[in-house]
């Protein structure tokens, strides 16, 4: 009798999202052709369509739920779930609008969805505290290439060219927050945290994503900062640490060892 | 779990603040394990908030005990860890596959109940229960397939993996009356047959009619509240097996707080005189 029941899985889950279940699993007529075999084809397919959905809030408000919905069981039927876990559901929904045709008329669609993605994984990052301010005030300018910032791991960010991503994701992602007025069509950057409680969103310079990028890259404070500076030379250096402390983007102070390469 | 629980209910995000402020005596609160299964945030945090003055129940829907394959071993330990962090009253999962070939399906899945099938559930629940280091209660779903394959009748079968395995059940009597339904056979075949010794938990939930097929294939929807059949069947249960520790679940159309307290009260209402005659 073994690989009786791995048989059976098989052709069952072959027939789940099949367009014919009967071609595909032959061997199940006696299961498909019953009126149940559609419900459980419509609840895999329905979990998975909900699950982006709760994932993908903004892009729900801007597209429509009907025509969410639909390319969502599109996405599905492509990708289903890797993990039991559906919080997370839906990691790769922002290159798949990028390829949907039908969402070709809204290029900023994936970079809108890449923000909702990044608040969902900041929304169940570990828990750690943010990096007190006055831990890093306390360095001598001298330490500063001594030093590197950690960025803490519920941060999340990134620049978008051409497109306020931060401007339409913000006022669609609340829709107690919403505003109409005008769009100014500009590149803008996001920063997302979660230093303790909720996921806080914030617009990023040019200069605060480069400072970030290279945080993580290792750089010390004063290569991150030069960093910045290349970024935009017109960078605000101190409101910019400022901003970045505050909204928790730091977990603690790393220090820098040179790596001593030996013959 | 605890004699004093009463009627409980599923615990949605949108009701945490009203779930830790509500005073109703033996009331519980369950969750589905899965939504729980992350590093950190507030979701974790306030189930921590609630289980310091609740007791809280963790419910899995995607160990897929019934598949032919062995737990997955991350997701075996994500639940682990969150049991060690929330100490919950009860564990429990379905007898049902859903992850399949390092897939997700995000559904109970049917298996024909077979030997083959028997063996294998009675091995990963052992499994699971190893890794715990304890019981967990093992749910029946609802059904909407004939199997011509059964070589054994339903209770027959969740008292086979129970016995063997050492786990007990949570009896949902909404998935009996839609199986019962569905499958065209006497919900009370289960009802007043299922051992009580076996049974350490009672679900009760909300159906609705398939769209084409009407009544004649009732969906587990979870998205009504519990029909007044179900709440029959729930009462000759409980005069049978005497009380248990009832969840009402609401998954879809979630309503306010205060209606799910409404019909958790109902069930507390009847568990209380059994409870005191025990």
């Amino acid at each position: 009798m073994t690989g009786e029941l791995a048989a059976y899985q098989d052709s069952f889950a072959a027939a789940l999202l099949a367009d014919d279940p009967l071609a595909a699993s032959p061997e199940l007529q006696r299961l498909v052709r019953q009126p149940g075999f559609a419900v459980y084809r419509n609840t895999v397919l329905k979990g998975c369509i909900d699950a982006l959905q709760a994932n993908y809030p903004t892009i729900v408000r801007l597209v429509g739920e009907e025509w969410f919905r639909a390319a969502a069981s599109v996405h599905a039927r492509q990708h289903l779930p890797s993990r039991a876990s559906m919080l997370l559901y839906g990691e790769r929904f922002p290159e798949f609008l990028a390829a949907f045709e039908p969402a070709a008329e809204l290029p900023y669609l994936p970079s809108v969805a890449r923000v909702d993605r990044w608040w969902s994984e900041a929304h169940v990052a570990a828990d750690s505290p943010p990096l007190d301010s006055a831990a890093l005030m306390s360095l001598t300018p001298t330490r500063m290439a001594a030093f590197g910032l950690q960025v803490h791991g519920a941060a999340r960010w990134g620049w978008f060219d051409g497109r306020p991503i931060y401007t339409l994701w913000s006022r669609n992602r609340d829709v107690d927050a919403a505003s109409n007025g005008p769009v100014d069509w500009r590149s803008e950057g996001v920063l997302l945290t979660r230093p303790t409680g909720p996921v806080l969103c914030a617009p990023l310079t040019r200069g605060g994503v480069a400072l970030l990028d290279a945080c993580v890259a290792g750089a010390s404070i004063e290569d991150a900062v030069v960093a910045a500076l290349e970024a935009d030379r017109d960078t605000d250096v101190a409101a910019l640490i400022r901003q970045l402390l505050q909204a928790g983007a730091f977990s603690r102070l790393r220090p820098i060892h040179p790596i001593h390469i030996q013959d | 779990m605890n004699d004093a629980l009463t009627g409980g209910i599923g615990l949605k995000p949108q009701h945490f603040v009203a779930a830790h402020e509500c005073a109703a005596p033996g009331l519980w609160f369950e969750v589905h394990a899965e939504n729980y299964m992350v590093e950190g945030g507030p979701r974790l945090a306030w189930l921590e908030r609630i289980r310091a003055s609740r007791a809280i129940s963790l419910h899995g829907v995607a160990m897929s005990l019934a598949a032919d394959s062995v737990p997955d071993a991350q997701h075996l330990e994500h639940l682990a860890a969150l049991a060690e962090r929330i100490e919950p009253t009860l564990i429990s999962e379905h007898l049902a596959w859903s992850t399949w070939q390092g897939t997700y399906r995000p559904d109970l899945l049917p298996v024909p109940r077979t030997r083959a099938a028997l063996q294998r559930i009675v091995d990963n629940v052992s499994r699971v229960q190893a890794r715990l280091g304890r019981r967990i209660a093992l749910e029946n779903p609802s059904h909407y397939l004939t199997f011509d394959e059964h070589a054994y009748g339903e209770v027959e079968f969740l008292v086979e993996i129970a016995r063997r395995s050492g786990c007990a059940l949570l009896l949902d009597v909404n998935n009996v009356h839609v199986s019962a339904n569905n499958l065209g056979y006497a919900a009370s075949s289960v009802i007043d047959t299922i051992p009580a010794d076996l049974v350490a938990e009672i679900h009760l939930a909300g159906h609705s009619e398939d769209p084409k097929h009407g009544a004649a294939l009732l969906i587990d929807s979870h998205d009504a509240p519990v029909a007044p059949a179900v709440w029959a069947l729930y009462e000759r249960l409980i005069a049978r097996i005497g009380p248990r520790p009832t969840l009402i679940e609401r998954d879809e159309n979630v309503p306010a707080f205060d209606d799910l307290l409404c019909e958790r009260n109902h069930a507390h209402a009847l568990l209380l005189p059994l409870a005191e005659a025990a």
